[in-house]
């Protein structure tokens, strides 16, 4: 498929058949008649993988590498349960982990089960850094 | 004789102990103790060492030892196939380029991938304060400006955060943030926001700042749509004292982006110092590191400008133009610029109007990162540099220089109207949800309230549960939006929806996103394009006009309608029959009084608010009291104060004349001086009382007796009588000279007092 560039900006009026909250449903099916009769639920107004990626083609089309490179690691959180997204988050704050081993278990926790692969090599490259800076000391 | 009791000290400086200035406390620039904006010695020179591609060196460290921000610098941030050529850049060229507007932003901001902290810091350190506001006006990402609002209460409020919510929608701001004086209150406060923010139109990102899992919960449950909490650090100490790391942060990035809830970054000088974790490196040069960290991180945006620390920063010589280049650094990294001027930094109004003059003219991509739309003790952020209380000297300052600040006046009664209206929505889905049932009498107190002071609403205690149920219960957006509806807000549910709905597509995650006339604008599709005048943001005439619509202003309509009601009055008390040409006096015994064209015919009180019949009363009666009797005469080819005294001491017997215009200018003249050189001036109209003009009429009688009387002085404190009084004067005036002729001859006024007697209410 033809990558995406700035002149596809935005999607949602560019190519409003493109973008789909998780359960497929388009903007035009996300109405208000629809949310009081029970159809629509927060899973339809759910950023997904491919929205992210997309946004990743525009933002790397637009110079803009480092943001395209978030909106890929965050297409791989999209579908990664908040508790695990929320330890993940405090086993990289300093004194959390207790070594370097902790950090690679959950790499490879999100690449196998989440497929998360730029998240968990992120997360190892943080290892390799706490572990020379001496993050893993606990903090009271 | 001295009195005993008196210092020896000029008084001056004890006038100067009691303004608000001496409030601010000034700190002496101590680099090693981390108190300076720019130099340091403890500041690395700038440089990079390159093998193959990896960066083995960055300002003076070696890879070895680098930190963990100087890693993550290394690794994220700097392009290692830019990093030589942009390297080996002069300073002082890239500081030109940065001022030139022949040097197209795309090509700034691609060298800036390949600058180090040092060398960031070491460019815009080179310009002076216009320059920087100048270079900010052109590397900001987006091309229209924008603005934040703090939406808070003392109490928590949440029928009151919905009322300043609209209220501060209807102002145009982009974004609104709101924090809790209670933590446990944040889904209150989030829900009442989120409601009052739908009221009148959609389109305002909203977020809720509180602890930073709680945060992402509540944003997942869809009341808020955007985070700026992420804070990052300048050194290693104070980023691991604040709990964190750059790749925890850029990790939580990538959370917040996953949930489709667009982010920012916030850093600032003055943190590091706050901190205690200094290294006795300069504000700028941390902030350089922070913002080269948050490139790296992939974050489209930042709040920086001091934040927190602008108080800090704005203690040390430089502080406030260091404010301003670290906002120049994030911009020319690309980043969405949230610029700070929300912490108020000083006691000072004029120190407060100086700190956002810039930033006003050369626009923001949202120019407080939280204006306080509410009172300053109703700021749970703390005060921000403007609150409510000077919301208006802002839109003027808009005016002033038809400078776009992002905000638009608002007309009494539509403030009043969407108050009501978010008080009764943010009412109605707390009782249809099963809450809390705001009684009549508290929705009542809130809609008129200016802050919390005023309210008999609800206590943070109070709202404690309310929170808590929220939260407990899993309301969801789509909760309130059903609540809405059902209760037949609709217009609310479908302005809610639309911006939940944002986030499906993620087109306001890109940088400087926002939503302008339900269309999501960014830096991609509007991009800034300045390349010198006429380019970049200009305002269309539409918005001109929309801005300077501010409140109670004067036009000569305005002002013939006021005058209109006087003239009733004033036709009872007093007539001005004309009895012919006016003749050349012969009685030594008189002073002539020479009315102005419009005195009494179209104009009827001077500026001072006194009837033009009490003014000639007193008059007359002060020349009779030294035994002198006054003859009227109409000027009718000038309304000029010096030529109607003149001409009227020309006419007069004695050669003593009184000159008055209708908004009661005064002077007194003798026939044989020149145009110019009077004998008594009264040029203060505004404040000049009757008893003045009776002491004008005695002294004109004591000129015309041959003697030298002590002038009449009218004591003045200084007032700013031109801008209170100005616009006024000038349409007053132009009625004047309207009836002027060139060449008319003076008339003869047989004046007569009628019925009521001057000076009482009718």
């Amino acid at each position: 498929m033809k990558k995406l560039t700035i002149a596809d900006y935005p999607l949602a009026e560019t190519q409003p058949e493109r973008v789909r909250g998780k359960r497929g449903r388009t903007l035009e099916q996300i109405t208000l008649k629809a949310v009081l009769a029970g159809e629509v639920d927060m899973a339809d107004l759910q950023i997904t993988p491919q929205a992210l990626r997309d946004q990743a083609e525009i933002a790397a089309d637009a110079s803009r590498p480092t943001l395209a490179l978030n909106f890929r690691r965050a297409a791989e959180l999209v579908d990664v349960p908040q508790e695990l997204i929320m330890s993940t988050y405090e086993l990289l704050r300093p004194g959390r982990a207790r070594s370097k081993q902790d950090l690679l278990d959950r790499a490879a926790l999100l690449r196998d089960t989440h497929a998360a692969h730029t998240i968990a090599d992120f997360i190892a490259e943080a290892a390799e850094i706490y572990e020379k800076r001496g993050l893993f000391t606990y903090r009271y | 004789m001295p009195d005993p009791a008196l210092p020896n000290r000029w008084r001056r400086f004890a006038e100067w102990d009691e303004r608000p200035l001496r409030l601010d406390k000034f700190a002496r620039e101590d680099p090693s103790h981390g108190f300076s904006a720019f130099r340091s010695p403890a500041d690395p020179k700038p440089g990079i060492g390159l093998q193959a591609s990896r960066i083995v060196s960055m300002d003076g460290v070696l890879a070895h030892d680098f930190d963990m921000i100087d890693a993550f610098i290394a690794l994220h941030h700097l392009d290692p196939a830019i990093a030589p050529e942009a390297m080996a850049m002069d300073s002082g060229l890239l500081a030109r380029m940065l001022v030139d507007m022949n040097v197209p932003r795309a090509e700034l901001v691609r060298l800036a991938r390949g600058l180090t902290p040092a060398k960031l810091a070491d460019v815009v350190s080179q310009l002076n304060a216009l320059e920087i506001a100048f270079a900010y006006s052109k590397m900001r990402a987006r091309k229209t400006p924008g603005n934040q609002g703090h939406v808070t209460n003392a109490k928590d409020d949440p029928l009151q955060l919905a009322a300043d919510a609209a209220t501060a929608v209807a102002y145009g701001f982009d974004e609104i943030e709101t924090t809790m004086r209670v933590s446990r209150n944040a889904w209150s406060n989030a829900l009442a926001c989120a409601v009052g923010a739908a009221v009148g139109r959609w389109g305002v990102l909203f977020q809720c700042s509180s602890e930073e899992a709680e945060e992402l919960r509540i944003g997942m449950a869809g009341f808020t749509s955007y985070a700026e909490t992420v804070s990052v650090y300048g050194t290693e100490k104070s980023f691991t004292d604040g709990d964190d790391t750059p790749w925890s942060k850029a990790f939580l990035a990538a959370a917040y982006a996953s949930r489709g809830i667009k982010m920012r970054c916030t850093s600032g000088a003055g943190s590091e110092l706050l901190m205690g974790f200094h290294e006795a490196k300069t504000l700028l040069y941390l902030e350089a590191r922070c913002l080269c960290l948050q490139r790296g991180m992939g974050v489209q945006g930042t709040q920086n400008g001091g934040i927190d620390g602008a108080p800090l920063t704005a203690t040390v010589p430089g502080g406030v133009r260091e404010l301003m280049a670290e906002n120049l650094l994030a911009v020319w990294l690309d980043l969405e610029c949230a610029s700070g001027n929300d912490a108020r930094s000083s006691e000072s109004e004029i120190r407060v109007g100086a700190k956002i003059l810039p930033y006003l003219i050369a626009g923001s991509d949202l120019i407080c990162s939280g204006f306080g739309t509410i009172p300053a003790y109703d700021n749970s952020f703390n005060p921000s540099l403007f609150n409510a209380e000077e919301m208006e000297d802002y839109l003027v300052l808009q005016r002033d220089f038809e400078a776009d600040g992002g905000l638009t006046p608002l007309a009494e009664h539509r403030a009043l109207d969407l108050r009501a209206r978010a008080v009764a929505a943010v009412s109605a889905v707390l009782d249809e949800l099963g809450l809390a049932r705001p009684t009549p009498e508290m929705q009542a107190s809130v809609v008129v309230a200016s802050g919390s002071a005023e309210t008999r609403s609800y206590t943070p205690g109070e709202v404690a549960p309310i929170s808590e149920a929220i939260k407990a219960r899993e309301i969801t957006v789509i909760d309130v939006i059903r609540a809405l509806a059902r209760r037949d807000f609709v217009p609310e549910a479908d302005n809610l929806l639309a911006v939940v709905k944002l986030r499906i597509s993620g087109d306001y995650l890109q940088t400087s996103a926002m939503v302008r006339g339900g269309r999501v604008i960014s830096a991609i599709n509007d991009p800034n394009d300045y390349c010198g005048p006429g380019s970049g943001y200009r305002m269309t005439e539409d918005r001109r006009l929309e801005i300077n619509d501010i409140r109670d202003v004067l036009d000569r309509t305005e002002v013939m309608r006021a005058e209109a009601t006087f003239e009733k009055a004033e036709v009872a008390r007093i007539a001005y029959p004309v009895a012919g040409t006016a003749k050349l006096g012969q009685a030594r015994d008189e002073v002539v009084i020479g009315i102005s064209p419009a005195f009494g015919v179209k104009l009827y009180q001077t500026t001072a608010g006194h009837r033009l019949s009490d003014v000639l009363r007193v008059l007359i009666d002060g020349i009779a009291a030294r035994g002198l009797r006054a003859r009227v005469v109409r000027l009718q080819h000038t309304a000029d104060t010096s030529f109607l005294g003149l001409s009227a001491a020309r006419l007069s017997g004695s050669g003593i004349g009184i000159g008055i215009q209708a908004k009661g200018t005064a002077v007194i003249h003798a026939a044989d001086r020149l145009p110019h050189n009077n004998l008594e001036l009264f040029s203060n109209a505004p404040i000049t009382r009757l008893e003045h003009y009776a002491g004008l009429g005695r002294n004109a009688a004591a000129y015309a007796l041959g003697e030298e009387p002590e002038p009449v002085v009218v004591p003045t404190r200084g007032e700013a009588m031109g801008s209170r009084y100005h616009a006024r004067v000038a349409l007053i005036y132009a009625i004047e000279t309207g009836l002027a002729v060139e060449g008319m001859a003076p008339q003869e006024i047989d004046l007569q007092f009628l019925g009521v007697k001057p000076g009482r209410q009718p």
